[in-house]
Order: C-alpha cells, then structure tokens, then sequence
C-alpha cells in the first residue's frame, strides 16, 4: 500500500483481516492523510481524529506501517513488484495499491485573489488549522472578523488555471466551516460567493438550510472577479450578483479561498515509477469509469481514495473497501478479476 | 500587503527584453497628449545610454484606437502592421519597440494570432505585397517603450541627478502607478511583471527612490476607452472611472502618479481639472491636484532635464510641487516660453483647482 | 371602444415558440465559445463599462440565448475591449472575439 491516508488504512485493514501480509508505506511520521488536517467533518459535524481512531483499529497490530518512507524506484521482476526507498530498504508485494491522495491546490496562482500578497486572505486548509487550535478565529492584525467571505471553486472549474474539474467536497466544506464560525462567533456576518452550489450528498442540502435557517449565512450568486487590499488591511471583492444583475463590492475582515483538489506530487511520482496511466485531470485513470474504477493499466497495480478524482472521506472509505475486495479477487486469481467491459471509458 | 508574494509573483512574469538596436515606432496619440515624452525616450536612449535607435520617416499610426472603436477591420490592421514590419526589415532592425501599449496589445495580438494560424499571415503578406509590393519578416522581439526604460532603469538611476525622494527629509514619494489595460491583461506572459502586480513601472520607482502605493482600484482602468471618450455624452463615463481610482487612491496621500499608456496621463490629468470644477474636490491637498508623469517625463526628470524641455507646462495639474520636493531647480518664468524664448501664451485659470 | 380604464397587458414571458434566435446561431458559427458561458458574472464585474452604465456582458449572453436582441447592439457598443474578462474567464470564452461577432451580426 503506497499511502496511509484515509484510503490507504482502510483497504490495508480489510487485506489484513483476509489474512493477506500487507505493508503500508506513508511518506508522513503518521497515519491519516488529510485527516489529521479536518478537526471537524462535514456533514455530522463529528470530529476527524474519531474517525481516524476508527481506522486505526482495524491497522494497529494487523498491518506493518512503514512511515516517514520515502519510495526512489519500484521495478517489477517477474511477478513481484520490488519498492525501493531512500533509506535502502527494498520491499517485495504481489500486488501494489496506490492511494497517494491529493494535494490542494496552491492558491497563489488565482493572483487576482492575492493570497500570499494581502494580509487576510487565507485558504479553507489555514481555517482548519486555526479551528484546530482551538484559539479564536482572528485578523491578521487579532481581531475577530466582523465581516467573512467564502470564495467558492479557487482552482476548480477554472480553464485559467487548468483545472475543469469540480472538487465536490469544497461548497459543503463552505457551509460547514460558515457554521463553524458562526457557532463561535455568532455576531460575524458571512457571505459565500459561489457559481452553483454542489449540495449533492443525502444531508449537504440539509446542511445547506440550516447555515440559511438557524445560523443566517448569506449566499450570493457570483464568482469573486477580483480582490484588492483596503488602507485598513480589509479585503474588497468585486463580483457580480448575478441575481440582481448588478456588479457588486463588500469588504470582508477575512476572506476564506476555497481550495479545490489537485494529483498529490506523490501521485505523480509513483505514477511515473510504475507506468501508470493519467486521466485528462491529470489524476489516475481507472481502467473503465463505470466498472473497472480500482484497476490500474498496470495489471498488478491497484487505486483507491482521491487520488482518482476528489472525493469525500465516505467515498474514499467505500472505495478503499471496493479496492480490497477486487485486490482479493486478483490474488486468488478469481475468474471475476478478469472481467472486461467493451468500450472501456 | 506582503512584499514576498508580490516578488514572487515578479520572478514568474520575466519578459525578453533586447539590448539594442531598436526600431522605434511612435503613437499617433501621444505626440499631442505629452509632446516631450518621445523625445526624451530618444534622448534618454541614443545620449544618455548610447543605443542605436532607429526611426522611420514612412512609418504611420499602427490603427489600434481604430481598431479598437470597430472602424478599422482586423485584416487592415494587420496589413498596416505588416507594413511597419516591413519598413523594419528593410532598415537592418529585428528588434521593434512601439511606444503606445494599445499598439503594443495590438502588434502582441497580431502576433500571437499568426503563431496559431499561420494561414492568417500568409493571407496578410499578400495583402501586402499586393498593395506595396513589400516583404517583411516578424520582430524577433517585441518589447514595449515602458520595458525598455525598465530594462536601464538602474543606467539611469546611475546617471541620476535627483531621485524620487523628498530633497530635505529624505522620505520616499508615494507614487501611484497606472499600466493601462492594453499592456499585459491581454497577454499576462508578455508583460513584465505579470497583468495582476505588474512591475514594469513599479520597478523604476523603486530604483528611483520612490515607494510604490497599492490602492484597492488600482486594477481599475483610467476610462479612456476611446469609444466613451468619443462620444461626448459618454465622457461622464469615462470621468467616473477616474474617479472612483481618485476617491481610493486619496487616503494613502500619494505624491504623483505614473502612467504606462497614451489616455491613462491623458485623462488623469485633465480630469481632476473636471472633478474639481463639478464637485468642488481635489486629491493632492492645498488645493491642488497630484501631478501625473509619463515614465518617460519621469525618467527626464531623474536624469535631470529641464521641466519644460520635457513639456511639463502641457499638464492641468501642475507638476511644481514634485519638482519641488524632488529639489529639482526651474525657472518658474520660462514655463511658457517656446525653445526660442517666445511666448506660448498663458493658460486661463481653474476656478478651484489650484496650478 | 368604451374606456375601461384599464387594457390588456403585454406578456412579458421568453416566448420559445414564438422568438426568432437566428442572429444567435450566426454568432456562435463566428465564435463557438459564446456556448460556453456559465453565466459566473465574472466579466461583468471586472468591467470598467459595466461599472458605470448598464453594460454586462453575462446579461448580454444570457439575453441572447433566449432570442432576446433588445438594446443588444447598443451594449454590445459599449466594451472597450481591454480584454481584462478574457483574462478572467473560467470557462475560456473569447469575450473580446464575442463582442465583435455581436456587433458583426446584430446591427
Ligand atoms: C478543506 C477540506 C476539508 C474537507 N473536509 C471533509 C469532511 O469534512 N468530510 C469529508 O467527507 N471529506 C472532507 N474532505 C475530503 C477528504 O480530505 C478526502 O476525501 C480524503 O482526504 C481522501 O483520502 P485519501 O486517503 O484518498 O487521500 P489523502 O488524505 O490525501 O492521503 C494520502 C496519503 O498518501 C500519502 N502519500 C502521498 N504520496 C505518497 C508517496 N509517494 N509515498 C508514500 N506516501 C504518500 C500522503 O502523505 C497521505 O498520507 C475535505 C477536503 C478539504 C480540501
Ligand atoms: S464543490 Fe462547489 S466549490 Fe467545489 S469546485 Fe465544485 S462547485 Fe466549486
Ligand atoms: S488609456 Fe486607459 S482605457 Fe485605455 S487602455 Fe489605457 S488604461 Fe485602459
Ligand atoms: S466570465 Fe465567462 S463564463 Fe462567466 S459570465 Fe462572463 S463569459 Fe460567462
Ligand atoms: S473587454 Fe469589454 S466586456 Fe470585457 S472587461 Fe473589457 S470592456 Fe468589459
């Protein structure tokens, strides 16, 4: 296993209790991906570090976990695949699964929205961490925002910056991090610019009316054009309410630039290493959309989690389940595992 | 605001710049709206810093305002364009340097198109050939009057007299800086410094001791827009962009402005002429308004040539106060002489703002 | 006719039946990307015009997907070109292109 996030523990812990030997290298010191990130999940509003405790129970004792693994070279010598790293080691395995994940994408490439250049422009990831911290939410110069702006889709379904794709989780995250805020601190007026809002999961509607209903969050149609910096540190935004058809400015304390997803730097590397094929996102191609979604073009190697396409933290712990069993089926050479579909896509 | 970001954004956005030898094209507009900057460009660069620079006595307008205001089709366009290609070629010159950023935009567009349709440039070097019987082959660097200056700007910073800081206290002068639209919004890659921080003229200030004011509308455009200005009845449009970029600019006290494009000084200038009599304001304090340069009127001034050689006394706001915080000595008499001593004739007065 | 002191009212729903979207087919065969929009508001609100008069050029897309030709030339007069949208654009539509097409076809 190449990945100990989310997916990467799960799929680890269901081979495991199928009596498979199962080694899982994470380049991290520890286990949980993005989960160690997320105090707070949407859409329960349960704490990540519960869910990655759940995880765990199935990996501690079962699996070897191999952090702080840094892999240089993974050759196949007949059957075997033989992963090299930094530090000498040389790991052999009859079967690879890769979930390396995602990264987020690097905000300073949308300049217009100056992150990194003005002072209280920050990114839904450096909101978490605040939240984490358990400190209040503050200004750059201290202070609790009187007035908050959630930017939707930064670098997502954005040509500008390559990236055509939705990153699905980030409008939920919006409204669950507006909550957030809100429950803290209730007298913060919030506005979430968005261009559609992708409330697709059983309860994110439900989410959605209640940042409306109990907490008073204000939505407007229109995506942030451009940001500049007040004489007072202020962020001004310029959009369009394209509800009222007019062009719009607000200043807000604090701007939250909603992230998108992009292939993890380790995706890439291990893609190369093993000849894997990537889709037009540039994230892995599965063998068929429909179908063949864990299969890799390297007969072998196997995906699970987002480093497919984004996906949230229940659909990265279903797939990693789905991994394990088509892994399973491969081992045991099971005639299922060599089902093909016509026209694959 | 965070410098870091800023100069790392800078680093992304290098432009070529060439070193010499330039064929240098003028702007229609520009010889009228500020008549001494292209002469001090020339100055600056064939005295000061021994370029060979190059102008065409046949060369013409490249047509961008027309372009822009829909009366000149694109394929005119680009056949006039063509034409001043061929102009250089046949004068020995590959490195072409327009000296207006609509041009600039334009020759950049026209480029950029016949990159990805070749079929397009086939097309317009037989216009060509059939209406002048001339040939031409494309620049192999394109670089804007503005870069050029950018390019020397430390040269000139060497040579300087005066720098853009207060003579007695030392404090660098707040200067506000306008790119103009045309110059890299639409071709970010091909402007220095990028379309959303660019450093063309943000590097000369602060080469020149000046310190660089970031105000909210700085992105917003100068409201030339030839087509507003045009029309007289759409003139209130164009005066209402200028200002909303006034009315932001105003807290942070800047000392003057400096401008990229031929309308940006144009308008900038004359509108706060308007602005003080429509409404009673002014932004540069005392009743006065905030002076606005070309970079090339600017870059006379560092290198310390006289005010009214550069056409100062053509502005509305009057430029005394930079100079006299920039200890740069005049002769107040003379601002109205022509080179022969004779007088121009005085300006009429403004009723509020104070020159 | 006696006064009644009140008449029949204009409809003023988008009639698909009954208005004519030929201009608009003649626009995208001249640029495709017009398709495109998503109607994000974007380039209305980057717009110097936009600002200050009536002009947006997302009104303007939508209007003309629904056959709506209405002042449409009078807007379209009224950008600058600068380009600024296009360098904003999520989705790739080649505004200034568009804008000429506009003019080209509505008159
Ligand atoms: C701001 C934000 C908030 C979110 N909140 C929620 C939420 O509340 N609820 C929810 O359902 N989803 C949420 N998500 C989505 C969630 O983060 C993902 O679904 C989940 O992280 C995907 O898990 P993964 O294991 O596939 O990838 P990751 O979490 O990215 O884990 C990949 C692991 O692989 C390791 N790795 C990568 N490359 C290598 C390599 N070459 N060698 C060794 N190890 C490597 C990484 O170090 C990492 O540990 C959120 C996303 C964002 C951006
Ligand atoms: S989930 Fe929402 S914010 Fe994220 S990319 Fe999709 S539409 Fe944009
Ligand atoms: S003159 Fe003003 S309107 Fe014209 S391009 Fe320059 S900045 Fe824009
Ligand atoms: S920016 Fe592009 S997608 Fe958005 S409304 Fe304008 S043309 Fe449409
Ligand atoms: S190109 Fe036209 S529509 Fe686009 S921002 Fe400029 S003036 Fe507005």
């Amino acid at each position: 296993m190449i990945g100990g996030g989310i997916a990467g523990m799960e799929s680890s812990a269901h081979l495991a209790a199928m009596d498979y030997e199962v080694t899982l290298l994470e380049k991290d010191s520890r286990l949980g991906g993005k989960l160690l990130k997320w105090e707070r999940l949407f859409p329960t509003m349960r704490l990540g570090s519960e869910v990655l405790a759940f995880l765990n129970q199935g990996v501690e004792k079962h699996v070897a976990v191999h952090c702080n693994t840094e892999i240089t070279e993974i050759h196949r010598k007949a059957a075997a695949f033989h992963i090299h790293t930094a530090t000498g080691r040389t790991y052999e395995a009859d079967a690879v699964l890769v979930t390396t994940g995602y990264d987020l994408f690097d905000a300073r490439k949308k300049e217009e929205y100056g992150y990194g250049i003005y002072e209280n422009v920050i990114t839904s990831a450096e909101l978490e961490a605040m939240f984490a911290e358990g400190k209040p939410l503050h200004t750059a110069d201290g202070r609790i925002p009187k007035r908050m702006g959630f930017i939707h889709c930064v670098g997502s379904r954005d040509e500008k910056v390559g990236n055509v794709y939705c990153s699905k989780v980030c409008c939920v995250t919006a409204v669950k991090q507006a909550i957030e805020v809100k429950e803290k601190h209730p007298e913060t007026d919030i506005y979430c610019f968005y261009m559609d809002l992708r409330m697709y999961g059983m309860h994110f509607e439900a989410m959605y009316k209640q940042a409306q209903e109990k907490y008073g969050i204000n939505f407007i149609r229109g995506r942030l054009s451009e940001a500049c910096e007040n004489i007072d540190h202020s962020v001004l935004l310029k959009a369009e309410d394209t509800l009222s058809g007019r062009p719009l400015k607000m200043s807000v304390d604090l701007l939250v630039l909603m992230v998108g997803f992009i292939p993890s730097e380790g995706t890439k590397a291990v893609g190369k290493m093993l000849g894997l094929e990537f889709g037009v996102n540039r994230f892995f191609k599965t063998c068929d959309q429909h179908t063949l979604t864990n299969v890799s073009n390297v007969p072998g190697v196997f995906f699970a989690g987002a480093c497919t396409a984004p996906k949230t933290i229940t659909n990265s712990i279903t797939d990693a389940r789905a991994a394990a069993a088509t892994i399973a089926t491969y081992l045991e050479g099971k005639a299922i595992s060599a089902r093909t579909i016509e026209n694959q896509k | 605001m965070k410098k870091e970001g800023k100069e790392q954004l800078w680093k992304d956005y290098q432009k070529e710049i060439a070193d010499d030898r330039y064929f240098y094209v003028r702007s229609c507009v520009r010889q009228n709206f500020f008549p001494g900057s292209e002469t001090a460009f020339l100055k600056i660069l064939q005295e000061e810093l021994g370029k060979d620079v190059y102008e065409h006595p046949c060369h013409t307008t490249c047509t961008g305002i027309g372009y822009h205001a829909d009366v000149v089709p694109f394929d005119t366009a680009m056949t006039v364009v063509a034409r001043q290609f061929a102009i250089m070629t046949e004068s020995g010159y590959h490195n072409l340097v327009p000296s207006c950023i609509t041009s600039f935009g334009l020759y950049t567009e026209i480029l950029e198109t016949w990159k990805h349709f070749p079929e397009v440039e086939a097309r317009v070097r037989e216009y060509l050939y059939k209406a002048t019987k001339r040939d031409f082959r494309v620049p192999e660097n394109l670089a804007h009057a503005s870069d050029v200056i950018y390019k020397f700007r430390s040269e000139i910073a060497a040579k300087g007299k005066f720098r853009l800081v207060h003579h007695e206290t030392g404090r660098p002068l707040k200067v506000v800086e306008h790119i103009g639209c045309h110059y890299a919004k639409m071709f970010p890659d091909k402007g220095v410094g990028g379309a959303e921080y660019p450093y063309v003229l943000t590097g000369m200030i602060e080469e020149w001791g000046g310190e660089v004011v970031d105000y909210p509308e700085r992105r917003h455009c100068c409201g030339f827009g030839f087509r507003q200005y045009l029309v007289q009845a759409n003139r209130g449009y164009s005066m209402s962009c200028s200002h909303k970029k006034f009315e932001s600019m105003e807290p942070y006290a800047p000392d003057l402005i400096l401008t990229n494009c031929p309308g940006c000084p144009m308008f900038l200038d004359r509108w706060q002429y308007a602005i003080s009599e429509m409404e009673g304001k002014t932004y540069g304090g005392d009743g006065q308004g905030i002076p606005v340069f070309t970079y090339e009127e600017l870059a006379g001034l560092v290198l310390g040539y006289n005010p009214w050689d550069l056409g100062l006394q053509m502005h509305q706001v009057a430029c005394e106060p930079v100079l006299d915080k920039m200890g740069i000595p005049y002769d107040a008499a003379a601002k109205y002489l022509d080179k022969h001593g004779h007088s121009l004739g005085q300006p009429l007065q403004p009723q509020k703002l104070k020159v | 006719m006696p006064d009644f002191g009140f008449k029949l009212q204009k409809d003023r729903q988008i009639d698909f039946d009954a208005n004519d979207r030929s201009a608009t087919r003649a626009i995208i065969e001249t640029e495709p990307t017009f398709r495109l929009c998503i109607a994000c508001g974007t380039c209305t609100a980057c717009c110097s015009a936009g600002n200050f008069t009536d002009f947006s050029l997302r009104r303007m897309i939508t209007g003309l997907k629904r056959g709506n030709y209405e002042g449409v030339r009078a807007m379209a007069d009224q950008c600058m070109l600068c380009g600024k949208c296009q360098m904003l654009c999520p989705r790739g539509v080649s505004t200034r292109k568009l804008v000429l097409a506009i003019r080209k076809h509505i008159r």
